[in-house]
């Protein structure tokens, strides 16, 4: 069984080099091709033209995997591996992450079709950031020994669950992946992991660094494949004992019922945003433009925290979108891998089809467009960001999570009145405050309903400190030590050293 | 610009180079004011290996100002954990690079074993560092509910200071490492005072740290006698806490000084007379090779030694005669020999007061049963000494010796071994062998000791937490709790809508 091979050679502005590498199926340590031989088309988005094939995994592998990951569980890793050795290896992945830095960059660029630059000034340093942190907590789980009487002795384990399924999407490919692959390994679980369809490449370039750092085959397992085979194959698996998926709520919701239908696997989801970003008055007007830009533009605007409500207190509201639209007039639309682009194409055909839906139905529904609303180009997916004013609590474009390049801005008085808006919605992902009154800054914090509240800062985040939505935007949180706790069962021992009945 | 020495390493033709300065602010200066030096033995030869600078109270008061300058620029709250992070763990990366070098040095200056030093001391010692390198970035405080309608009420985990460290010359490389790690990943500066008995790898190990990229004055390096720079660092009013690691006599020096200056915090950790206790449901083999272990691993220069040891009476006789096969199998001997599986004790001083003790055992009236008998050749060697028929009374028994050297008792109830075992003003750690699980919980319930080794001895990890109890010390190192020993926290409390009625 041959395994398909990515050879690409880089000649661009911002990055020269060769990569080859094997893409097939990865199981056990090795890669194959998929069960049923049949491959998946990679896109470039720049021009929709096929960069390579890469190996299609069915449930059939799905199977394999689990397999593989229970024996390496049960042989080769879990808790017969003393913590400082998994710590080891990943701090080991680290380095080599470290070691092909810009060629994973470069990778990251060519797949989703983010610029070359941001990959290497976010992407990367948060990806490789995360691998090192959860690589110092390997040796540090620690249960608890807690008094009961004088004839027994009881103390709590945290265990890996054994095999964990974890489904990441393709708006940061190598960042989610790190994100899912630090606390599992640390903790000791065996992974099936299964990568986007639309941005695979990455994730298959760590199989050969997951080889080369160490780790026992069967450790961590990758399979490319599509939502409703293989995604619906982890999460229906009998013996998977725990999944973890980031990606759409309506998704998220088909996850957490097939798991409840098979073997009640425990269930963490990342799920989708509509995120408010709320401006005051007395907000440093100069500054609140740039987060508020960065909040929604970053990634173009494919992130799940993005600031995609723009609440701006009528004081301030004409000076804020004369000087927000001269920003959003200012970013540079281009190829990822020229050096001065800010922002490359959609990840897909039909993720632009989508975005540019809901920009049709903001028109439609009598929003205003203040800058914007139309294709980038003639080839490729790109979206001129888009200001929407003028807009109805009811409109889509203000309800639903578009994830594109698309803000709304609505102007507020009270601040009673704006956070009830900000928190009418059924998402809880984020939310940011600016204003120059710290008081009113904390005490938003303290009453928006989300998992995470930037004050004077958007879409800002650090690995160790933990992110995670209220309400239909997720279960349990990513990041920090409270990851951990998605990965470990507790375990009571209850040593009964004299109690007679 | 102070001297390099090359120090011959033995059976080989090769060199080492060890600077004899002062290692202060990343570079390698002589004294400021005194031309005192140190002399530096081999203990397997009884021959000077090199002079090196001794620290007057001066280049004290020179090193603690470099670090308090680091602390409040370059390092403390000026640096990242992630940072800290980066530069423990590149600082582990060289020890390791250099594990063999290192090792001949320990081996030439504290007498030990080249293979127990790189393998053991150092290996422990790479991981010891690579661990508090992963704590760096998760040293975190906590939020408080308090009133929750206009307070936020938070702590803040700061790192205390100026640390003075004063480590001893048992494991030169291990204590330097148990100290250095925690403090560094919490962000404290270090002065550190390693033994004058013992100083060549503190020093050899003060050009690692510049390797590695920590900036000047974050760890200083200043060997001088424990009556000058011992006493200059607790007595300083610019250090901010002072860790030992020595003898009970010279930890109470210590903590008077603190007291009597700044009240600087003090962690200590001091000796032990630790009580090994076997009971009859035991193994028996398996439970005298963990009592050789005990008292024999680093010739018994180790505050955990089991010094002590109370064989049930049904087993006694049999009992005491495989532990004396097992001692005579290991063989003291030099060093670089690779059948050595311990070496001299570390100097003359150390030599002349064990064999006081063995003089005492023997006319106190305990029976030899082996060793006790001092050798013809060079070096400051004791072989494997075991004492049977002991009381209570004896000095033996009372008092650390820090040597091979081993007193074994009977008794014949569980209470009797417990009650044999607390008697003691130490409180270090404890061991015990028994198949029985009820009666290993009991036991160890009731010892009064830091460490209790159920069915095993000796063995630490750098996970798991370490100390004294009763006069054996304060504070805990390794694990999760050494942080603790470098951290001062900072509660805030944050009004940010309460308003104050006046009058009360």
């Amino acid at each position: 069984m041959s395994t398909t091979t990515f050879y690409h050679e880089f000649n661009t502005p911002g990055y020269k080099g060769k990569v080859s590498f094997p893409t097939g199926v990865f199981i056990n340590g090795k890669f194959s091709a998929g069960g049923d031989r049949t491959t998946i088309d990679v896109i470039n988005p720049t021009n929709g033209k096929v960069i390579t094939k890469v190996a299609e995994g069915t449930p059939a592998d799905v199977d394999r995997a689990v397999k593989a990951a229970k024996r390496a569980f049960h042989e080769s890793w879990g808790l017969s591996v003393p913590g400082a050795e998994r710590g080891k290896l990943l701090a080991r992945l680290a380095d080599l992450m470290d070691e092909h830095f810009n060629e994973l960059a470069a990778l990251e660029a060519l797949d989703n079709g983010k610029t070359y630059s941001w990959a290497r000034a976010a992407d990367l340093p948060l990806s490789v950031g995360t691998i090192r942190y959860y690589a110092g907590w390997a040796d540090k789980i620690h249960g608890q020994v807690i008094e009961t009487s004088e004839d027994k002795l009881a103390y709590t384990r945290h265990e890996p669950f054994g095999v964990v399924g974890q489904i990441i999407p393709w708006n940061f490919p190598l960042t989610m992946m790190s994100m899912k692959l630090g606390p599992a390994l640390a903790t000791g679980n065996a992974i099936v992991l299964k990568p986007s369809e639309f941005t695979p490449l990455t994730a298959l370039r760590m199989c050969s660094l997951i080889n080369e750092a160490g780790f026992p085959p069967g450790t961590v397992n990758v399979v490319v494949g599509y939502g409703h085979t293989v995604g619906v194959a982890i999460s229906e698996h009998m013996l998977i004992d725990k999944v973890s998926f980031t990606g759409s709520t309506l998704v998220g919701r088909k996850i957490m019922e097939a798991a409840a239908k098979s073997n009640l696997k425990n269930v963490t989801l990342e799920l989708g945003g509509k995120s408010p970003n709320i401006i005051f008055n007395d907000a440093e007007l100069e500054s609140a433009v740039k987060w508020a830009s960065h909040g929604i533009f970053y990634n173009h605007g494919q992130a799940c925290s993005a600031g995609s409500r723009i609440f701006v207190q009528s004081g301030i509201y004409d000076s804020f979108l004369k000087a927000f639209t001269e920003k959003a007039l200012s970013l540079k639309l281009g190829d990822p891998f020229d050096t001065d682009s800010y922002q490359g194409p959609q990840v897909s055909q039909a993720q632009y089809d989508r975005i540019m839906d809901y920009i049709d139905s903001g028109k439609k529904q009598g929003a205003k467009v203040h800058v914007g609303g139309e294709r980038h180009g003639n080839e490729g997916y790109w979206i001129q960001p888009t200001i929407f004013t003028e807009t109805k609590p009811e409109m889509r474009i203000v309800q639903e999570e578009i994830f594109g390049p698309v803000g709304v801005v609505i102007k507020f008085e009270d601040e009673a009145d704006v956070l009830r808006q900000a928190n009418d919605t059924l998402y809880g992902l984020a939310a940011a405050v600016f204003t120059n009154d710290i008081t009113r800054g904390i005490q938003f914090a303290h009453k928006l309903e989300a998992g995470t509240v930037w004050v004077n800062c958007v879409n800002h985040m650090h690995p160790n400190v933990p992110f995670g939505g209220y309400k239909q935007s997720g279960v349990g949180r990513e990041l920090g030590e409270y990851a951990l706790n998605n990965y470990t069962n507790v375990k009571a021992v209850h040593v009964n050293l004299g109690h007679t009945i | 610009m102070a001297n390099v020495v090359q120090i011959a390493v033995p059976k080989s033709n090769s060199s080492i180079a060890v600077p004899t300065g002062l290692f202060i602010d990343n570079e390698f200066v002589p004294s400021v004011d005194s031309k005192e030096t140190i002399k530096v033995f081999n203990p397997a030869t009884e021959s000077v290996l090199c002079e090196i600078t001794a620290a007057s109270e001066k280049d004290i008061d020179v090193a603690v100002a470099s670090s308090r300058k680091a602390f409040r620029t370059t390092w403390g709250k000026n640096v990242t954990g992630v940072e800290r992070s980066r530069l423990i763990n590149k600082l582990a990366d060289l020890i390791e690079r250099d594990a063999q070098t290192l090792a001949e040095l320990e081996s030439l200056n504290n007498g030990k074993p080249v293979k127990v030093a790189r393998d053991f001391d150092i290996g422990d010692s790479v991981g010891c560092l690579r661990y508090y390198a992963g704590w760096a970035d998760k040293i975190t405080g906590e939020s408080i509910e308090i009133d929750r309608k206009t307070k936020v009420a938070i702590t803040h985990p700061e790192p205390i200071g100026v640390c003075g460290q004063i480590i001893p010359w048992n494991y030169p490389i291990q204590m330097w490492a148990w100290k250095v790690a925690p403090a560094l990943a919490v962000g404290c500066t270090i002065v550190m005072k390693p033994s004058e008995i013992t100083p060549l790898t503190a020093l050899k190990l003060s050009e690692l740290v510049k390797e590695a990229g920590f900036p000047p004055g974050v760890l200083n390096t200043v060997p001088s006698l424990g009556s000058v720079g011992g006493a200059a660092l607790s007595l300083h009013k610019d250090v901010d806490k002072v860790a030992f690691t020595g003898s009970t006599i010279t930890g109470r020096k210590i903590m008077e000084a603190a007291a009597k200056s700044n009240l600087k915090k003090v962690s200590l950790e001091l000796g032990g007379k630790s009580p090994h206790i076997v009971f009859e449901s035991a193994d028996i083999d398996q439970a005298a090779n963990w009592a050789a272990l005990g008292i024999l691993y680093n010739t018994g220069q180790d505050c955990t030694a089991g010094s002590r040891l109370y064989v049930q009476d049904t087993i006694y006789d049999k009992f005491l005669a495989v532990l004396a096969g097992k001692a005579k199998e290991l063989i003291i001997g030099d060093g670089f020999d690779e059948k050595s599986g311990g070496g001299p004790v570390v100097s003359k001083g150390q030599y002349d007061r064990v064999w006081n003790y063995i003089e005492a055992g023997k006319k106190a009236g305990a029976r030899v049963v082996c060793g006790g008998e001092k050798r013809s050749t060079p070096g400051y060697y004791v072989d494997a000494t075991i004492f049977a028929d002991i009381t209570a009374d004896m000095k033996i028994v009372q008092e650390e010796i820090f040597g091979p050297v081993l007193s074994v008792g009977k008794f014949h109830t569980e209470d009797e071994a417990i009650a044999l075992a607390n008697d003691t003003t130490y409180g270090l750690a404890a061991g015990l062998h028994s198949t029985d699980a009820a009666q290993c919980h009991r036991v160890s319930e009731a010892l009064e000791a830091g460490t209790i080794w159920i069915n095993q001895y000796n063995l630490l990890y750098n996970n798991v937490p370490f100390g004294g109890k009763k006069q054996s010390g304060i504070g805990r190192e390794l694990g999760r709790n050494a942080l603790d020993e470098y951290i001062s926290v900072k509660a805030v409390h944050w009004n940010y809508g309460e308003k104050l009625d006046w009058p009360l």
